[in-house]
């Protein structure tokens, strides 16, 4: 069968990405599907953003264990494929009793999971020299210095671009409605393709136990069960950006982690989330008035002074947690052999980003051979003309006009980047797709300037009528007819 | 590094009258710099009449009345950088911009008017809660699609807010084949011209609910574009009231929720921002807190008439003027404070010593639509100026007068709106 490979990802979110690179480093033939019209379309897209220091989760977990072990490769592999990290560090902060011993369990926590440079702050003053905008309550805090934040859509892409880059393949618009064993081999398929592989790897968020019952076929009562779990955020002006400089979170109670504050790495700042199970479908990425209401009225028992009068933008993403069972579910199938599930990724998934794909190495072991692939190289993404140097930027605009076409005011993004972005390995076809490759639209007008400029070279460059058009997923079309005829 | 007696920031209509004003009061070494290919700004796409009544006494569209300040700007020698974006300005008025033509440049002025307009308040400002799809634009979004790109953004439409921007947009995408299901407003009022009102939603039986605010935003089963949105009944805090919700089918939904001074740059500069126009704060002369550097048009004050933007920027052009002949003048302050009814006042404060202007203008807008009323200027808890009005909106911006000689020994002056006398 010429559709033949070693690895089928389902999946291309951080998770299915992370394995995909790790993979294109072996020799190995490897197929990535992914149900949407882009990479990072599900819960990647649609979270705090934070790389968290690792000591929430109990030691010995999973989550506990990856989450050190990504918080450190996702810094080291920002540096070489691009994509925005700052390491701003975390503070959970307290001020009752209860408070204080809950942060005293998170230290130990922390500290038995061997992670670096974690501090108790006992004091008012201590926490508020760090961080003047605090309520005045807080007399407590667990500091971690290895806390960061990313851009999580970009480390995705930026890993799924390397594996392809390296001969890895993906389809898009590929969702499973088949899995069946045939030999010893799993024919998938997808959007009517059927595809052939020895292993199956499954990642595929919050629809992981449904691709898994596909695959268990009468056996389908032997799967996990997910069960989605909404958040909801602000995200603030730029204004509003340095009202703190680390990641705040309350201290954990009951009822959650609780609401953060923190700095983006666009210099933004980003409140939320809640958790809601209530009302919440697996692809459910609306807000609820209540539910933004909570994250605001939290926020500022953390944060007096955010003005939510600066808000420009509301969203949600949907946690695939599982059912009664608190950790990562990362194993062999234990009745289909060589069918891989990756479940339950839930938070600190993202922190632990470049880990799964060596832990599914680890896993593994010898069940294949796994030969270097000596022509492995990085593909980076490209850096934001506005970070390059005065003469950089000279040299950049010399060779190509359009980078000094400023297309994006609000971030000064020009059109020579999202050109770019749009002839990249993974390109971005949609208005949303060239959001996320350039930063275009991400500011406060939210594309309302820029929005028709990116919709017009998309036309221009794929040569799309303008009604094919998509201001994000498929059916998500921007205009509607013509008024004038062709232009 | 290249230099410039005066460079303006903005080719729109505050920006082209500014230059005009400034030529015809002798500065002789102007640059404009606009970010977009060609110059205008939003009247380019303000397709609709009704420009230019005060200013030219004729009813012109968008286009033709840019055209009048592009015309008399042209027979200048006022040089214009078009496609040009201004990253960066600094308080010494260093201008760093590129463009494709030129590449990236650094420009050093020996004044600045600042000219960049305003641009529209989004669904994440006014948190409107619901699906995250296609369909949701701003109507000057929606009006660029429309006019300057020929395409129709959507078949059933609704629009929330009553700003003259929504209105507007409800009949053209009428007059291109849509339906207009219903405006929706917050305020128990249009914000709005009342001409508006009537030439856009009335002629075109489309309804207008005051009080009323969108709820929820309802996408299709792919999550792609728009189905329909709930609107609900609000109370007098502007709280949605339980149970008044009804739902609308519609595919688009258009946002006119106000507009806001586009104000990054200044701050780069380290200008004063009055929180309450979202503009700088400003002189009688309409200098900001920086010296040497203007403002002007809708990146001061929101107005409801492109003419007066075009009366505000060409005094900011003769007052530059002054500024490059004479300097910064020295002199000791009124402050100029809003009370009873009054949003806010441009200036802000007032050099008790200029001579630039017999009179000093002061405009506002009021909080709450009023009929019979009196604009009441007052110091120290004596009347120095009134002036009567038939009616009072928020819709519209106010504009009074008053001579220097009133002001000689005051410190403060207080704007408010009184009752008319017995």
């Amino acid at each position: 069968m010429s559709n033949s490979y070693d690895f089928i990802i389902i999946g291309c979110g951080i998770t299915g990405s992370s394995i995909a690179l790790e993979l294109s480093k072996y020799e190995a033939k490897v197929l990535i599907l992914e149900s949407s019209n882009d990479v990072s379309m599900g819960t990647t897209k649609a979270n705090s953003g934070i790389i968290h220091g690792g000591y929430d989760p109990k030691p010995g977990t999973l989550m506990a264990r990856l989450n050190v072990e990504g918080s450190k490769l996702t810094k080291e592999l920002a540096g070489i494929l691009n994509f925005h990290y700052n390491q701003v560090g975390s503070l959970v902060v307290g001020s009752t009793e209860s408070d204080h011993k809950i942060i005293n369990e998170l230290f130990t926590n922390g500290t038995t999971s061997k992670i670096p440079g974690l501090k108790l702050l006992k004091t008012k003053k201590e926490v508020h020299d760090l961080e003047p905008n605090l309520n005045p309550n807080f007399d407590y805090a667990l500091f971690a210095p290895t806390a960061a934040v990313v851009a999580p859509w970009e480390e995705c892409l930026a890993f799924a671009q390397t594996a392809v880059g390296n001969g890895a393949e993906i389809k898009l618009n590929a969702k499973v409605t088949s899995i069946k064993k045939e030999g010893d081999q799993y024919v998938v398929t997808a959007s009517d393709e059927k595809y052939c592989g020895t292993n199956v790897i499954n990642c595929a968020g919050t629809q992981a136990d449904i691709v898994y019952k596909l695959a268990l076929g009468k056996d389908s009562d032997k799967s996990f069960e997910i069960i989605p779990c909404k958040g909801e955020y602000y995200l603030l002006d730029k204004n509003q950006g340095n009202l703190v400089s680390h990641v705040i979170f309350q201290t954990p109670s009951a009822v959650g982690k609780g609401v953060l504050v923190a700095p983006t790495i666009h210099n933004n700042l980003i409140v939320g989330p809640n958790a809601d199970y209530e009302v919440c479908s697996r692809n459910d990425t609306s807000t609820v008035q209540k539910n933004i209401e909570y994250v605001a009225q939290s926020a500022v028992r953390s944060v007096p002074g955010i003005n939510f009068r600066e808000n420009i933008r509301n969203f949600s993403g949907v946690r695939a947690t599982l059912k009664d069972y608190d950790d990562f579910l990362i194993a062999e199938s234990e009745y289909l052999p060589n069918f891989y599930n990756f479940a339950g990724i839930k938070s600190p998934g993202l922190s632990c980003g470049p880990a799964f794909g060596k832990e599914l190495i680890r896993i593994m072991g010898n069940k294949f051979t796994f030969k270097a692939n000596s022509s492995f190289k990085y593909y980076p993404l490209p850096i934001y003309f506005k970070e390059l140097s005065d003469e950089e930027k000279v040299a950049a605009i010399k060779l190509d006009n359009r980078f000094g076409r400023v297309v994006c005011r609000c971030e000064s993004i020009t059109e020579g980047e999202i050109v770019r972005a749009m002839h990249s390995i993974i390109p971005g076809r949609t208005v949303d797709g060239i959001k996320r490759r350039t930063n275009a639209g991400m500011g406060r007008c939210q594309g309302g300037f820029c929005g028709p400029k990116v919709f017009d070279l998309i036309k221009k460059e794929f040569d799309l009528d303008a009604e094919d058009i998509l201001f994000d997923r498929n059916g998500s079309n921007i205009v509607m007819a013509k008024t004038k005829g062709e232009k | 590094m290249i230099e410039h007696e005066l460079v303006i920031i903005g080719g729109g209509p505050a920006g082209l009258s500014a230059a005009y004003g400034a030529y015809e009061n002798g500065v002789r070494d102007i640059l404009i710099i606009e970010r977009d290919a060609r110059l205008g700004g939003i009247l380019n796409q303000c397709i609709h009449n009704g420009f230019g009544l005060h200013k030219f006494k004729e009813e012109l569209t968008g286009p033709e009345y840019a055209q009048r300040y592009i015309d008399l700007v042209n027979q200048t020698n006022v040089k214009i950088k078009s496609d040009t974006m201004v990253l960066d300005l600094s308080k010494d008025k260093v201008l760093h911009c590129i463009s494709a033509k030129d590449g990236y440049e650094t420009i050093k002025a020996k004044a600045i008017i600042l000219a960049m307009g305003c641009r529209e308040r989004t669904r994440g400002a006014i948190t409107i809660p619901g699906d995250r799809c296609a369909g949701i634009f701003t109507a000057g979004a929606a009006q660029k699609y429309c006019n300057i790109d020929g395409y129709l953004v959507g078949k059933k439409v609704v629009i929330l807010g009553s700003g003259d921007i929504g209105l507007i947009m409800a009949r053209r995408m009428v007059l291109e084949g849509a339906t207009v299901a219903a405006d929706v407003e917050l305020c128990p009022y249009s914000n709005g011209l009342n001409r508006n009102v009537v030439q856009c939603l009335n002629d075109f039986d489309i309804p207008l609910y005051l009080s009323h605010t969108v709820t929820d935003i309802v996408a299709d089963e792919n999550d792609g574009r728009v189905q329909k949105v709930i609107i609900s009944e609000v109370d007098e805090n502007k709280k949605p009231i339980p149970g008044t919700e009804r739902e609308i089918e519609c595919d688009t939904l258009l946002l006119s929720v106000g507009l806001i001074p586009e104000n990054e740059l200044s701050q780069n500069a380290e200008i004063e921002i009055d929180p309450r126009t979202k503009g700088p704060i400003v002189y009688d002369n309409l200098e900001t807190s920086v010296e040497g550097i203007f403002a002007c048009g809708n990146v001061l004050q929101v107005h409801d008439l492109v003419d007066f933007v075009s009366m505000e920027a060409e005094r900011a052009g003769k007052n530059v003027s002054e500024y490059l002949k004479n300097g910064e003048v020295n002199s000791t302050l009124i402050k100029v404070e809003n009370k009873e009814q009054v949003g806010y006042t441009v200036p802000q404060y007032i050099r008790k010593d200029s001579t630039d202007e017999d009179a000093v203008q002061i405009s506002f807008r009021v909080r709450s639509p009023m009929k019979n009323k009196r604009i009441v200027v007052e110091a120290n808890g004596s009347e120095l100026a009134s002036f009567p009005r038939l009616n009072l909106a928020p819709a519209e911006m106010e504009n009074i007068k008053i001579s220097r000689d009133k002001l000689k020994d005051v410190d403060v002056i207080d704007i408010s709106i009184k009752e008319m006398q017995k």
